[in-house]
């Protein structure tokens, strides 16, 4: 295989990584179509965590707790604490979506450092054109997620201090006054501040869990492209690299699985205390 | 980039994983957790108040030992006392009697000795006539002599 040849392999190698599993829900797709294994894989992951959290917490004893219970009891216990260092209210609700934010991003998360043929060569046996199997590496599902902690937020915030209190805060923070004139004055900045505010939230909370996910997957896609097609040369440093890169991004999807969660909590409870 | 419906569906996801799990994962795991922590709490508390009954009852048991300890010893203590008392009256008992006898015993003697001395003295005048009687070789008459007799009688 001579080096030009292997170099067009290899980027194609690498392009058939990152196209999606496309289905156009109209005639001209565009907008109006859907990435199936992103959904596939979320929903799939989504339904492992429920299933395993579900069947250890229908059998919940109070007693002495066996070693499955134990363990999700551990991780409850651990994203419970989280909530309560950000929010001193009710963690009914709060407490779950941490949870839930934490182990489905972890789990969906998790599929990168399976190696990246395995799960695409099984679908694409099964008549998928593409597949792509971190649905996290999918900005759709990111900005799914931290669109709905905004909305989340939103409702929660005019839960605890009513539509026109959740509004008033808007525009009389973060510039306050005394006199009527001033506040008038400061209200536009303070709307805009707001505005600014509800936009970067959900914007950096998507782009940082998507951009490190991605970043690692595309790692991964060019040590194994690598691997594949300049064989002779790259193979045994090709092998630890993958390794080296699986340990760290290991590290990376603990991390991002945790701050995701961590902030979503934190705004939800920024959207809720008075100021 | 590329933005599409994919958003929605995995919104709508987003919000199915997120109110099952509100639903069904967190309350009854929360719950055995928090009954849990209040049975190890209750548990903790009773070995507390076990622990101090303990304490107590070991405390009320030395009391009462070092109690029945002291009122065996004043129970020796009157006992012997009454002992000492007992032997006590026995003894000025037994001395009075003692002495009691011994007077009577000496007022017998002296009766005694009183009327031994009264007959020897009636004896000693018959005696003395008749031995005045053997040395004049003739009858004397103890009545003109009597107050010759009682004068002897009265020296002996």
């Amino acid at each position: 295989m001579s080096a030009e040849a292997g170099g067009e392999n290899f980027t194609q190698y690498i392009q058939h990584h990152l196209t999606f599993w496309n289905a156009p829900l109209t005639q001209t797709g565009g907008m109006a179509s859907i990435h199936v294994d992103s959904i596939i894989m979320s929903v799939v992951l989504g339904g492992i965590f429920f299933v395993w959290f579900w069947w250890f917490a229908r059998r919940a004893t109070s007693g002495v707790p066996g070693k499955g219970q134990a363990f999700v009891e551990l991780a409850l216990e651990f994203v419970d604490g989280q909530v309560k260092d950000a929010w001193h209210g009710s963690r009914k609700v709060l407490g779950p979506l941490a949870l839930t934010i934490f182990f489905w991003i972890l789990f969906m998360n998790l599929m990168d450092v399976i190696p990246v043929d395995f799960i695409p060569t099984a679908a694409e046996a099964t008549g998928a054109a593409h597949f792509r199997p971190v649905p996290t590496a999918d900005v759709n599902t990111t900005f799914a997620m931290s669109l709905t902690v905004l909305l989340l937020s939103l409702f929660f915030g005019m839960r605890a201090k009513g539509i026109v209190g959740y509004f008033k805060g808007w525009v009389s923070a973060p510039f306050t006054a005394k006199g009527i004139l001033m506040k008038i004055v400061l209200a536009p900045f303070n709307i805009l501040m707001a505005l600014i505010e509800h936009i970067t939230q959900p914007v950096s909370l998507a782009l940082r869990l998507f951009g490190n996910i991605f970043a690692g997957d595309l790692l991964f896609m060019l040590i194994a492209g690598l691997l594949t097609h300049f064989l002779s040369l790259w193979f045994p440093l090709g092998i630890l690299g993958y390794a080296v890169w699986s340990i760290f991004e290991l590290l990376i999807i603990l991390i991002q699985a945790f701050i995701f969660m961590y902030l979503a909590v934190t705004y939800i409870a920024m959207a809720q205390q008075q100021h | 980039m590329e933005f599409n419906a994919t958003l929605i569906g995995e919104a709508i996801a987003f919000a199915i994983l997120i109110a099952l799990t509100v639903k069904f994962v967190w309350p009854p795991l929360i719950n055995a957790i928090e009954e849990r922590q209040r049975k190890i709490e209750e548990g903790l508390e009773a070995a507390d108040r076990a622990r101090k009954e303990l304490a107590d009852a070991d405390s009320r048991a030395a009391d009462e030992i070092k109690q029945a300890r002291a009122e065996a010893a004043a129970i020796i203590e009157r006992a012997n006392q009454q002992a000492t008392q007992i032997v006590d009256k026995a003894r000025t008992d037994a001395l009075l009697e003692a002495s009691r006898q011994k007077a009577a015993a000496q007022a017998d003697i002296e009766s005694m000795a009183h009327r031994a001395r009264a007959e020897l003295r009636a004896q000693v005048a018959t005696l003395a006539v008749a031995g005045a009687e053997k040395i004049l070789g003739r009858e004397v008459n103890a009545d003109t002599h009597k107050a010759l007799l009682d004068e002897l009688v009265a020296g002996i």
